[in-house]
């Protein structure tokens, strides 16, 4: 029995186990395996919600303008485009002869198309708000108009007509996101929700969609039809999906990954030292904020969400918890947007004894003391990073008699409580900029916007916005009425900004053309690979 | 005994439907919804996301629906990754997660056994102490140790493995999470084959067998081994159920596309279809096995009868 059993075993593991073959790619082509962190979530244009889908997209799709290799706009499937003298009418010319990559010609109708089925309700589409400024977005959205009132119209095949509700001066930055890219209404019309599946996707990018194997690879090849194909140095684009940090630093190290976009941070200092320049850290739009309830008692004092906000030790944070991936904030607007001064808050400049000591005597004033202790809970989804944040601040906050409290809930819960406006007194956000524009920071500290979870309210704050948004004819106005009101939110502490992100890639010296930008863009067919 | 396998298979009906039912429950009681994220979304946003994936309807027609769709085989979209259904998920990681677990399973079978019972015939020696000492060492330290070690040596010291992915199946791409799995599975089959290989070889009649002269070979082989099995077999059942649905520790550290992150994920994500999905996937593994287990136990030991 234990002879027919031995056999049995053997057969069963060699069975189970060369269930495939190796496959070594032809050596003429050039593959760039290109690690990411997460998985995206959907190819179709209108079902992306993450970073994670944004580069894929980038190099299967292009948008009305596109981005370059340091992320500035540039004409994309439209050649030029004229803007009308009150900002609202924009008047795209599509590139004569692109075609998708079946053949067939992306005209301007794909563009309508691709935009009203963006706002229609049964997309469902999470990205919707990215072209609200259009004309009718909103109510098309809402259901209260129909896709075909939506502000957007095929002049002739090759001219498209965009109306907005109001001069944006960051339009043409918004049609570098990923909601904006045309989709074929050809394609959509024959295979459904099936469309994205390989063999059926058609894009109109430097790239096509060849496999998809879910937590495994998404592969990418070069797409002949692509009107600048000539410039395309990667032939092959794996986008291979590493969870784990430390494994995917091994196989970067292995050479299985080219690239990889979200470094363990506490390891940086170590990946610094062994791998040189070859880690890139490099300030990202996005800011790491503390959301306090300005709606409720104690909290309704600015005075004392200002002790509060002056006692955390930042630098600490950024050096310490974050090992420098992280820089210390406070502003709501991270600095690099171009033109835009940030309006950090007044104690930034003092000394780290001087906020605490002026924390104190705040404190005292209000009648905290040792026999009646301030009270306040730090609400935080779950993280390493995020609890040692949260203890920290527990710690710096100790010795001048607040007595903190955490509370973990995970990413669901946490959000879900506080956009169902639960009761908290201090709870970790995080805001990542879309577009290069101010304005992205300061609209979630607007009193009816659904990210507003301080109940921030404050009617100067309000007008300002207001007059900014009257203002988007002006650039340089409007820049200065967005710092005017992020002054206001800073001075009322509406939010508690305690570090600006970096981004943190790792780039092997093989790969040319992987620039560094705020938006941490880095489309693939600008990159070439030796 | 076809009749018995007809009967569990019968009783397995019910338990499942009780088993989706308060699933399908316990997950709409958990706090936050699959549509709350760090970028939160706008109500009317939310709200057409809730028409399409029918959220809005009252929770007992949405159980209605679900069973509806159950009993056609059809678990619904994904609603993290809304490309796939969840059906398209399982029939393209299932495959994987089997694989490695059945190769897994079948070493620590093959190699726990192996070891288990020469511990058991050197009882107090070196060689059962060296048993012992492997297998307490390898059932104590966590997989999210091995794997680690594993890819350190032999994929990036001694360049024999990949560090990880599944390179479409390939050979060399199962050796390190296969190994990773087995280890600890390893070490439980040799502790369980050791004792009850001893207690076997203490029974009446492999006494009697001895004073009848037979081999060595014979008594163990024969009579003491078959004796022996018993709690092997009840141990690889769940183990079975467990390791071919995959593992999260494994798939996430050797980057394995298979359906053992779906466990842990779908719940995180509250991406109720998939949840439902890896509840009656792995419910209908624990019964298959447990009834596979029972059927083994009268084909090991003669004195169980299904009659």
């Amino acid at each position: 029995m234990l002879k027919k059993f031995l056999k049995a075993t053997v057969f069963a593991v060699s069975l189970s186990m060369a269930g495939g073959m190796m496959i070594a790619p032809s050596l003429a082509e050039v593959v760039y395996n290109r690690g990411s962190a997460a998985e995206p979530e959907s190819l179709d244009p209108h079902k992306t919600s993450t970073v994670y889908e944004a580069h894929v997209l980038r190099d299967m799709f292009l948008g009305l303008v596109t981005e370059d290799a340091k992320s500035e706009v540039i004409p994309g499937a439209a050649e030029s485009w004229t803007v009308s003298d009150d900002g609202t009418v924009y008047t795209f010319k599509l590139r004569s002869g692109a075609t998708w990559s079946d053949g067939s010609p992306v005209t301007a109708e794909d563009f309508v198309y691709a935009f009203q089925r963006l706002q229609d309700p049964k997309t469902a589409a999470e990205y919707a708000s990215m072209m609200q400024k259009v004309k009718n977005a909103k109510e098309v959205n809402a259901g209260t108009k129909k896709p075909e009132e939506l502000g957007v119209k095929a002049i002739d095949a090759n001219t498209l007509e965009i109306t907005l509700v109001a001069p944006t001066p960051y339009f043409l930055e918004v049609l570098t996101h990923q909601s904006t890219y045309p989709v074929s209404k050809a394609a959509i019309e024959k295979f459904g929700a099936d469309w994205v599946k390989p063999g059926n996707l058609v894009s109109n990018g430097a790239y096509t969609l060849a496999e998809w194997v879910p937590n495994d690879h998404i592969k990418l090849v070069k797409n002949p039809k692509f009107y600048d194909a000539a410039n395309v140095k990667i032939d092959v684009v794996n986008y291979i999906p590493t969870e784990d940090r430390s494994s995917a630093m091994k196989r970067y190290e292995a050479g299985e990954l080219d690239s990889y976009d979200d470094l363990p941070t506490e390891q940086l200092t170590d990946l610094k030292a062994k791998f040189g320049d070859q880690v890139r850290v490099a300030p990202y739009l996005g800011t790491y904020y503390y959301a306090i309830k300005t709606s409720k008692a104690p909290w309704d004092n600015v005075e004392l969400r200002n002790a509060v906000s002056m006692a955390i030790d930042r630098d600490f944070l950024a050096e310490k918890v974050w090992s420098n991936s992280m820089a210390p904030a406070y502003s709501m607007v991270p600095s690099g947007i171009e033109g835009y001064t940030t309006s950090p808050a007044a104690f930034a400049e003092e000394s780290q004894i001087d906020r605490e000591d002026a924390a104190k005597k705040i404190l005292e004033k209000l009648g905290y003391g040792p026999d009646k202790p301030l009270k306040m809970e730090i609400r935080y989804n779950t993280s390493e990073n995020h609890k040692n944040t949260a203890v920290a601040i527990q710690e710096q906050l100790k010795p001048l008699g607040i007595e903190v409290t955490l509370l973990n809930t995970d990413t669901k819960t946490h959000y879900g409580h506080l956009e169902q406006k639960g009761d908290f007194d201090v709870a970790r956000a995080g805001w990542i900029a879309d577009y290069n524009d101010p304005e992205t920071f300061l609209e979630i500290s607007r009193k009816a916007d659904g990210h507003n979870y301080s109940d921030f309210d404050n009617p100067k704050f309000e007008q300002l916005m207001d007059a900014a948004t009257a203002a988007g004819g002006k650039p340089e106005e409007r820049f200065k009425l967005l710092g005017e009101a992020e002054k206001v939110l800073i001075d009322e502490v509406g939010n508690i900004p305690l570090l600006y992100y970096n981004y943190h890639n790792i780039v092997s010296p093989k790969l040319a053309g992987f620039e560094d930008n705020v938006m941490d863009r880095h489309p693939s067919r600008f990159i070439s690979k030796e | 005994m076809l009749l018995y396998v007809f009967r569990r298979l019968l009783t397995a009906i019910p338990t499942l439907f009780v088993i989706v039912t308060l699933a399908f429950f316990l997950i709409r009681v958990a706090p936050g919804g699959p549509f709350n994220q760090e970028r939160g979304l706008s109500p009317e946003v939310k709200a057409n996301l809730e028409a399409q994936f029918g959220l809005g309807d009252p929770l007992w027609l949405q159980y209605w629906h679900y069973l509806q769709n159950l009993l056609h085989g059809n678990f619904g979209p994904s609603y993290n990754l809304p490309d796939f259904t969840v059906g398209e998920l399982f029939a393209k990681g299932l495959p994987i997660s089997i694989q490695l677990g059945a190769s897994a399973l079948t070493l620590a079978l093959l190699i726990g056994s192996t070891l288990g019972i020469i511990a058991a015939l050197n009882q107090n020696k070196a060689a059962d102490y060296a048993v012992i000492a492997t297998a307490t060492a390898g059932s104590t330290i966590p997989t999210f140790v091995i794997a680690p070690i594993i890819q350190l040596l032999f994929g990036l010291t001694w360049k024999l493995l990949p560090i990880g992915g599944w390179g479409d199946g390939a050979l060399i791409n199962k050796i390190g999470p296969v190994l990773t799995l087995a280890l600890p599975q390893i070490a439980i089959v040799a502790r369980l084959m050791r004792g009850s290989m001893i207690e076997s070889l203490r029974s009446h009649h492999i006494r009697t067998a001895r004073a009848l002269g037979l081999s060595d070979w014979s008594i163990v082989v024969k009579h003491a081994l078959r004796g022996a099995l018993l709690p092997i077999v009840s141990y690889a059942g769940p183990a079975a159920a467990a390791l071919l649905t995959g593992s999260i520790i494994v798939e996430t550290i050797f980057a394995i596309p298979g359906v053992g992150r779906y466990f842990v994920d779908a719940a995180l994500n509250r991406d109720y279809t998939l949840v439902m999905g890896t509840v009656v996937v792995i419910a209908i593994f624990t019964i298959l096995f447990n009834l596979i287990v029972d059927i083994l136990y009268a084909v090991v030991d003669p004195r169980v009868r299904y009659d």
